[in-house]
């Protein structure tokens, strides 16, 4: 018979979640603390305003709201934090990350099978931590004639590139690391980058699966970036504005996709092609050309490649919503932060603790944030789907497709937004009533 | 062979030409299986094509002239495992004629339904690196898992998930089980009814269509020239079934029909195994109809048997199309020689008239779809 995966135990779970926590307290206990009096037997502690700095009092420094919360906000702040964590990288990786767990699993139970279950206590999910261990600790191999400072280089410009391309995404009022005047040209320029990428690495492997793979990966984003670049001119017609964040408001009462179906549907073609997915997926046709570009990376720069190609995934996604389907617009759902305590601080007990620096976020960025991701993942969802029913198209058919019908039907669309215009019904800046 | 070729591009091209790049398509590769295709490619066109089987050969030839009659049962089957019945079919029938045994009838019933669902053991599984080679994985995944519930059923026959050995001279090693026939009714009908969506997953896929309809066209007179059998043969045009023309056991018995379409394209290749599978349904309820409820299944040998000179040449249809067996005895309790003729490496001889002028994109969709089993073509 075959194996069947054991069903999900909520009492396990618990079971295995004590264990550990009793571990836990007796490794502390027993080497924990013993080893920290020993260390602070020998270490001079230093006097603040007079007063003995204990660990007992830098706790109490640590869990005082009103001395961390300004720092955290000032932390907030600056361009770091929007690079690193929100809504730059951390942020980004976290949904491909998420991503990359929800493929797996859709696509397992669309083929009537498990999917990741073990690794991890609930359905599998420290299955990716697994993976990126093992591509961490594999020996990375170059093939002996290739042209090594191009080769190794070429996954970071990869991550790099695609991590330049999150810079430009608005996620919620104010929250872009780039706003930009000419955002959408920084777009076009930034997956310009990619096919030459591309071909850097498939030339320098000096491998001919790889080269097919990249000359592949060559025509289609060619062909594949007139049409999308096309589509989009509606939008720009339409609001007049090339920055980001301007389209973005210009949506407030309706998105555009309302406008411009067909301008949506040659955007998401061709934006799956961009992104190499089922059924456009050529250049890793892997019963043809083995992996195609990818065949000679190994360990961590493969690794690197793929999420670098899961961060273009998810900023296509995101560009797709604040484009077509308006962004972070969407109803209020969050409610009012409370002023009282602002003003009053918090009652606890007998005791009234004032804290400087709430809120933290308002929420307004909060709800836009939330109308966002909702968006974004629903868009990443339907770009995974047709993994699991198509099968890979052929690259004269995917020129085909390319040249002759998508690019005509972008100008259909630029013809539609055009005829908005002039007739009247809509202009720069939104419904002209 | 593409009738109409892109201008610049000539097919067999001769001396070193710089525009010309060899691939080697396997042995290590996934789209290969155990062999390797040598492809010579100018731009996106295939000039040249030379697939290079060999690499799982294991002599089964010879080492069948080393053991008796009944010993021979268990390393005949290993070239398809998948297809362990019906390579061991032409073997039991020719054995069973130099020795002069009359099977039972109900061992003949037990035969054809065991060969059936080992057919559609082997085509799910065919079908399924069919669906990898075109990059459908739900391809890959569905008839990997409705293959589960055939291996079920031969295994509650014969005790084996793949390599049954369950054919010997003189009928089947052993009865069916006493609940065998309504568990077998029950999984075939729900096994019909699943690979019936196949049909909207991946036959009227418009993609799939558009990568394999007018992809490696078989004309009907090349079919016959190139010796092709089985599938192929039906898909250019040519109605020929063993079990039709050629009726072994109690098929003459049961009512079932060929299936034959006339493009030969590799849509049509990959469709005929997928209609095989339908209508084996049918012959395995006809045959649970007609089985004698009772009887021996198996005519007990002595314990080496031996035969006259004599040789015989018997063959019947498996998955991959004609499988023949020609046995040799010199009188001697191990036969002189047993050349097998398979279907599998008849098929590969077409692929390189079928490749040239092709885009390399086609290969893997016309290379599978002339149901070829690399390792049953080696022996």
């Amino acid at each position: 018979m075959s194996t069947i995966a054991p069903k999900f135990r909520l009492g396990y779970f618990i079971k295995s979640l004590l264990d550990n926590i009793f571990w836990i307290i007796i490794l502390l206990t027993l080497i924990g603390i013993p080893a920290i009096q020993v260390a602070l037997f020998f270490i001079d502690l230093p006097v603040i305003d007079g007063e003995l700095l204990t660990p007992f009092l830098a706790l109490t420094w640590l869990a005082d709201p009103s001395r961390t919360l300004p720092i955290v906000k000032t932390l907030m702040q600056t361009d770091f934090f929007k690079i690193a964590v929100f809504p730059g990288f951390g942020f980004a990786a976290l949904l491909a990350a998420g991503t990359i767990f929800i493929e797996r699993k859709l696509l397992a139970k669309l083929q009537l099978r498990v999917g990741p279950f073990y690794c991890g206590k609930i359905e599998g999910i420290l299955q990716l931590m697994g993976d990126g261990l093992k591509l961490i600790s594999k020996e990375i191999i170059i093939p002996a004639k290739a042209d090594k400072p191009i080769f190794w280089v070429a996954p970071l410009l990869f991550v790099g590139t695609a991590a330049a391309f999150i810079a430009l995404i608005p996620v919620s009022p104010g929250w872009v690391i780039a706003d930009l005047d000419v955002g959408l040209l920084a777009f076009f320029a930034i997956i310009g980058f990619f096919p030459i990428i591309t071909v850097l690495s498939s030339w320098s492997a000096n491998s001919k699966f790889p080269f097919i793979g990249g000359i592949r990966a060559l025509h289609q984003m060619v062909s594949f970036e007139i049409p999308l670049i096309l589509s989009l001119l509606g939008i720009v017609i339409l609001t007049g504005s090339l920055n980001l964040s301007e389209i973005v408001e210009s949506q407030y009462n309706f998105p555009w996709i309302i406008f411009m179906p067909i301008g949506a549907i040659v955007f998401f073609i061709a934006m799956l092609a961009e992104l190499e997915r089922i059924p456009f997926d050529l250049p890793e046709a892997e019963s043809e050309i083995v992996a195609g570009w990818l065949t000679e990376f190994s360990g961590m720069m493969y690794g690197l490649v793929q999420l670098g190609s899961y961060l273009k995934l998810y900023a296509f996604a995101a560009l797709f919503v604040v484009l077509f389907l308006g962004g972070w617009n969407g109803p209020m759902i969050i409610p009012q932060f409370p002023q009282e305590i602002i003003t009053d601080g918090i009652e606890l007990g007998p005791i009234s603790v004032t804290i400087p620096g709430l809120p933290l976020f308002t929420p307004e960025m909060l709800n836009g944030t939330f109308w966002f991701t909702i968006k974004t993942v629903s868009v990443i969802f339907f770009i995974l789907i047709p993994r699991g029913v198509f099968p890979r198209i052929r690259i004269d058919l995917l020129l085909h497709i390319g040249w002759y019908k998508l690019i005509g039907l972008a100008f259909v669309n630029i013809f539609i937004s055009l005829s908005l215009l002039y007739a009247g019904v809509l202009g720069p800046g939104g419904m002209m009533l | 062979m593409i009738s109409k070729l892109p201008p610049g591009i000539k097919v067999e091209q001769k001396g070193d030409n710089d525009k010309i790049m060899t691939l080697n398509v396997g042995p290590q590769h996934p789209g290969s299986g155990h062999m390797r295709i040598i492809v010579k490619i100018d731009g996106d066109y295939i000039v040249s094509c030379d697939p290079d089987p060999g690499y799982v050969h294991r002599g089964e030839e010879k080492m069948a002239e080393y053991r008796n009659y009944i010993t021979n049962i268990p390393h005949l089957e290993r070239p398809v495992i998948h297809d362990s019945c019906n390579i061991l079919y032409p073997y039991c029938l020719g054995v069973e004629e130099i020795l002069g045994i009359e099977v039972p009838e109900r061992a003949k019933y037990v035969r054809v339904i065991a060969s059936e669902l080992n057919r559609c053991v082997y085509t799910l599984y065919w079908l399924a690196i069919y669906g990898i080679f075109l990059g459908h994985s739900t391809m890959f995944m569905w008839p990997a898992g409705d293959r589960e519930l055939l291996i079920d059923l031969l295994e509650k026959l014969s005790g084996a998930r793949v390599t049954h050995a369950y054919f010997v001279p003189g009928g089947v090693r052993n009865d069916m089980p006493s609940n065998f026939e309504d568990v077998c009714l029950r999984q075939i009908n729900y096994f019909e009814k699943r690979i019936k969506q196949y049909d909207s997953i991946f036959y009227s896929n418009p993609i799939l269509k558009s990568r394999t309809i007018n992809t490696g066209v078989l004309r009907q007179n090349d079919a016959i020239r190139l010796g092709s059998t089985g599938s192929v043969l039906r898909a250019s045009g040519i109605d020929f079934d063993l079990r039709k023309k050629e009726p072994y056991d109690v098929y003459d018995n049961l009512d079932f029909q060929t299936n034959v379409l006339k493009s030969g394209d590799s849509y049509a290749r990959s469709k005929i195994p997928w209609l095989d599978m339908l209508e084996s349904c049918k012959i395995i309820r006809n045959a649970l109809e007609k089985i004698p409820k009772s009887g021996s299944v198996r005519v007990k040998l002595k314990p080496n048997p031996k035969a006259g000179n004599v040789e015989t040449y018997k063959r019947v249809e498996s998955g991959r199309g004609s499988l023949g067996m020609y046995i040799i005895s010199n009188g001697k309790p191990e036969p002189y020689r047993v050349k097998i003729s398979v279907g599998s490496f008849r098929n590969l001889i077409c692929l390189p008239y079928l490749l040239k002028g092709e885009k390399l994109g086609n290969m893997p969709a016309v290379y599978w779809s002339l149901n070829y089993w690399p390792v049953e073509a080696d022996r």
